[in-house]
């Protein structure tokens, strides 16, 4: 299995509801249905990795984050996830909202546009970095809100959501002590679990 | 020996025919006292009777889904393009039984057969037959031909809705519901369409109140605009521009009224015409009022995810884009119940531009996605 869902399984509980946003070959919700009896659908645009899921026998739904999540009832779902496609969404923001709207907690995986390669490249080039891992340029690629940590952490610390769990790791997804202690500067991908305020943090804020 | 059919059909293949004699009771509160099915099968049932797969009909359809009837056949079965050795409904695998429905006019009774009562055709006397009824009719066949459940039952539009009423009838005896160009009910613009079919027969001097047959006359004209005015809905904007666009059939334009054009219009009138000559007035009919009708939710006040609470089939939806009889919108309508009642669904919307008709066609996105689904099917 892909290093970061390897991850991310970790923290998905045997026997709960699981929506993948972004699913890609369904190779996570597959994973969890034959090893830990996890139920649930993957949402996906691409047509190649929805023949993929569907081959897998794995529920899949074609479609588009960006419409949200309006076909979905608030609290229908144990875990929402969605790796890798935070970036690439339109309206992040509003994107987030309505995981947390959705489902109980939430795992969201992201590149790191604070990376220190990132910021080498840009302070060196004075150009947008292109690398292996982040393989476009500007103008092509579907990459259009990068964030850094920091950045994600701003975003959930203005909508209320609290980080419950945050794990820095390099791009084979190895996290080392390096990126513990300075996940924005060292962490390429950042693998967050995240809930909405519950009603008592509600109460205490107001 | 070699044969003259291509090697991914079933090849010759030739109709059953199934009697009932015990009465149907139907949604319109008549009985159907004795009643005949025809019926033809594609592969081999296996031992433990777990492969067979059910191809519900679509408003013109009929039984012969599949092969050739005779070595002269000029075309195959209406889903060919699905239904063969290594096709997405793979007859290597499955044992698949199309038939035609009660009401029919391709050998099922129906308002042509003769009604034992008076001795004479049914005509009108036909009952309105429902696609509930469709699907009583069907667990008959099964029963009859010893399949306790269906590996999966497979319908486009009008069969796609025989397909989700049997999840929602025989929730055990079915295993795989695949719903392709559906809708959970009909809007009130698909039912403006059918009352317009509709009318256009009525309104035939020839249809002599439903009796045409024994007058020997058929409403030809009415049959022709209803089958006219469906063929629109059936294709999108797109296709007809790009298979007629204003085309001119003449070399000129003639500035009255009873030339024959534009190509469209010539397609239109040649469809018809064959149409007209092939089906029964009052199937046609019939047929409309079954797609009127059909509102599985209406038994739970319109909530349909209840009707599907007790659903234990999985789902596979598939849409197309330019459909605009039964556009994407009305399949999403179905997804949504279905995941509001935690049931198994995948949903795939098809980028093609052929309309309605698309799930008749060989896309291949449509036939990968088809036949990743049953290949998956454990039979």
């Amino acid at each position: 299995m892909r290093a970061d869902l390897d991850i991310i399984q970790d923290w998905i509980p045997a026997g709960s509801r699981v929506l993948d946003l972004g699913c890609g070959n369904g190779e996570l919700l597959a994973w969890l249905r034959d090893n830990k009896s996890v139920s649930g659908y993957g949402l996906e645009i691409d047509p190649g990795n929805i023949a993929e899921c569907v081959r897998k026998g794995v529920n899949v739904i074609e479609q588009d984050l960006d419409k949200g999540l309006g076909n979905f009832a608030s609290n229908s779902f144990d875990v929402v996830v969605m790796t890798q496609s935070l970036q690439a969404m339109h309206y992040p923001d509003k994107v987030l909202e309505e995981m947390l709207r959705v489902g109980k907690t939430c795992i969201i995986t992201f590149p790191n546009f604070g990376h220190w390669r990132c910021r080498w490249y840009l302070a060196s080039k004075g150009r947008m970095p292109v690398s292996d891992f982040l393989p476009y340029t500007w103008y092509n690629t579907p990459n259009i809100h990068f964030c850094t940590f920091e950045d994600f952490e701003a975003l959930c610390h203005k909508l209320q959501v609290r980080v419950q769990d945050r794990l820095a790791v390099d791009r084979e997804h190895r996290h080392s002590l390096g990126s513990r202690l300075w996940p924005n500067l060292l962490g390429e991908i950042g693998i967050y679990r995240v809930c909405g305020p519950s009603v008592a943090d509600a109460l205490i804020a107001v | 020996m070699s044969s003259v059919f291509p090697d991914d059909s079933v090849g010759l293949v030739s109709p059953q025919v199934m009697t009932f004699s015990e009465p149907l009771a139907l949604a319109c509160g008549r009985d159907l006292n004795g009643y005949q099915l025809v019926y033809e099968t594609y592969g081999e049932l296996n031992a433990a009777r777990s492969n067979a797969v059910l191809i519900c009909h679509a408003l013109s359809g009929h039984h012969h889904a599949a092969g050739y009837h005779s070595d002269s056949e000029r075309k195959p079965g209406w889903w060919d393009s699905c239904i063969g050795p290594g096709k997405a409904i793979d007859t290597r695998k499955f044992f698949v039984v199309s038939l035609n429905n009660l009401g029919g006019c391709n050998g099922s009774t129906g308002p042509g057969s003769i009604n034992p009562a008076s001795g004479r055709p049914y005509g009108a006397d036909f009952p309105v037959v429902t696609v509930e009824d469709w699907v009583n009719s069907q667990a008959r066949l099964a029963d009859a031909l010893g399949i306790a459940q269906w590996a999966a039952v497979v319908g486009g539009s009008l069969g796609g809705m025989q397909a989700m009423q049997w999840a929602i009838s025989y929730p055990q005896r079915i295993r795989h519901c695949l719903a392709i160009a559906s809708a959970p009910k009909l809007s009130a613009q698909n039912i403006a369409f059918n009352e317009v079919s509709r009318q256009a027969i009525l309104s035939d001097p020839q249809f002599h109140g439903g009796h045409f047959q024994e007058q020997g006359v058929i409403p030809k004209r009415g049959l022709m605009l209803a089958r006219m005015v469906g063929h629109i809905t059936y294709l999108s904007d797109d296709a007809m521009g790009e298979k007629f666009g204003r085309e001119l059939k003449t070399d000129k334009l003639n500035y009255d009224f009873h030339s024959v054009e534009f190509q469209v219009e010539s397609y239109l009138r040649y469809q018809g015409e064959e149409f007209s000559g092939r089906f029964d007035a009052n199937t046609y009919l019939l047929m409309t009022k079954a797609l009127d009708y059909f509102d599985p939710a209406a038994a739970h006040g319109g909530d349909l995810a209840r009707t599907l609470a007790k659903v234990e089939a999985d789902f596979c939806v598939m849409s197309f884009t330019t459909d605009w009889r039964f556009s994407p919108a009305r399949s999403r309508e179905i997804v949504e119940a279905l995941i509001a009642a935690k049931k198994n669904v995948s949903y795939l919307e098809i980028d093609a531009p052929q309309g309605h008709d698309a799930f008749l066609m060989p896309i291949p996105r449509y036939l990968q996605a088809f036949d990743g689904y049953m290949n998956r099917i454990l039979v």
